[in-house]
C-alpha cells in the first residue's frame, strides 16, 4: 500500500527524534551553566518545535518558528551574551540552602507538569463535527486580512514601538560626555 | 493503542507542552542571570504555542485561528526579547553585572 517500505516506522523514528530534540533542547536551555550553551539548547528546542508543528499539519508555522526563533530571537540573545557577562556565578549559598531551593523548585515544577498534563489528558475534549476550512496558508492569509486585520496591524505597531524603544534604551549610555 | 499512530494522538503533544512549561518555570526559578531567565521565559512561550497548535489541530472547528494566534505569540515574543535585551544591556552598563542577586537597590 505504501510506496516506501517501512514508511510508518520511518515516520515514527522521525517523530521520536523530533520529540527528543525538543525535550533535550529544553533541558539544556534550563540547566546548563554556560549561558551560550543555554542559547544553543533554546535553538535545538525551537528546531524540534518546528518539526512538531510540521506534524501538526502546519508547515507554514514550522518555517516561521525556525525563521523567527532560531533566526531572530536566538541571534539577538547571542548579541546580548556578547555585550555582557552572563555566566552563572559560582554558588555562594551554602550547600544545604542550594539543595533546599533546588528541591523546592523541582517540587513546584513536577506539580505543575503533572497538573497540566492531567488537565490535558482528562479534559472533556470534543471533536468538531465539521471544519470551516482546511487550515492552509490561503486560509490563514484570508483570516489575517479579514477577521484579524486589526490585531495584525496592532502587532506591527507593537513591533515598531518595541524596536524604537530598544534603540532608545540601549543607546542612552553611549553619548560622549 | 497503536504505537505507529503516535504522532496523531493529541495526548503526546499536550504532555510535551506541560513538560516544556515545567522546565521553563524551573529555569525561571533557578537561573541567576537575567539572560538565563529570559531564555526560560522563551521556553514558557513555546509551551503555550505548542498547546495552541495541538488544540487547533485536533479540536478546533476553524484550523486557521490557532495558527494565527501562534503567529501573534511569536511576534510578541520577538518584541519582548528586543526590549528585554536592551534593558539588560542598560543594566549591565550601570551595575557592571546582570546577576539577579546584585540588582538589589529596590530591596526593602
Amino acid at each position: 500500500m505504501n510506496p516506501i517500505p517501512f514508511a510508518d516506522y520511518l515516520v515514527l523514528a522521525l517523530f521520536a527524534l523530533i520529540v527528543g530534540t525538543t525535550i533535550g533542547g529544553a533541558l539544556i536551555a534550563a540547566l546548563s551553566t554556560r549561558i551560550i550553551r543555554g542559547v544553543s539548547g533554546l535553538m535545538m528546542c525551537c528546531v524540534g518545535l518546528g518539526g512538531l508543528y510540521y506534524f501538526l499539519n502546519s508547515p507554514f508555522l514550522a518555517l516561521m518558528e525556525i525563521l523567527i526563533y532560531v533566526g531572530a530571537v536566538c541571534v539577538t540573545i547571542v548579541f546580548g551574551v556578547m555585550l555582557s557577562e552572563p555566566d552563572e556565578p559560582p554558588h555562594q549559598e551554602s550547600r544545604r540552602h542550594a539543595a533546599l531551593w533546588g528541591g523546592g523548585a523541582l517540587l513546584v515544577c513536577l506539580a505543575i507538569a503533572f497538573g497540566v498534563a492531567h488537565l490535558g489528558l482528562s479534559g472533556p475534549w470534543t471533536e468538531p463535527a465539521t471544519r470551516v476550512n482546511d487550515g492552509s496558508v490561503e486560509a490563514i492569509g484570508l483570516a489575517l486580512l479579514t477577521t484579524y486585520s486589526l490585531p495584525f496591524e496592532l502587532i506591527s505597531i507593537v513591533l515598531l514601538v518595541a524596536i524604537l524603544g530598544a534603540l532608545v534604551i540601549a543607546r542612552s549610555g553611549r553619548t560622549k560626555e | 493503542m497503536n504505537l505507529l499512530q503516535l504522532h496523531q494522538r493529541p495526548a503526546v503533544y499536550l504532555v510535551l507542552a506541560a513538560l516544556l512549561l515545567a522546565v521553563g518555570i524551573y529555569g525561571l526559578i533557578r537561573r541567576r542571570t537575567l539572560i538565563g531567565m529570559l531564555i526560560a521565559g522563551e521556553l514558557i512561550f513555546s509551551a503555550a504555542s505548542l498547546n495552541f497548535m495541538t488544540v487547533n489541530r485536533f479540536y478546533a472547528p476553524d484550523p486557521a485561528v490557532g495558527q494565527i494566534f501562534v503567529l501573534f505569540i511569536m511576534g510578541l515574543a520577538a518584541a519582548e526579547v528586543a526590549i528585554a535585551l536592551s534593558v539588560i544591556i542598560a543594566v549591565y552598563r550601570n551595575y557592571r553585572s546582570i546577576h539577579s542577586n546584585d540588582l538589589s537597590e529596590l530591596k526593602g
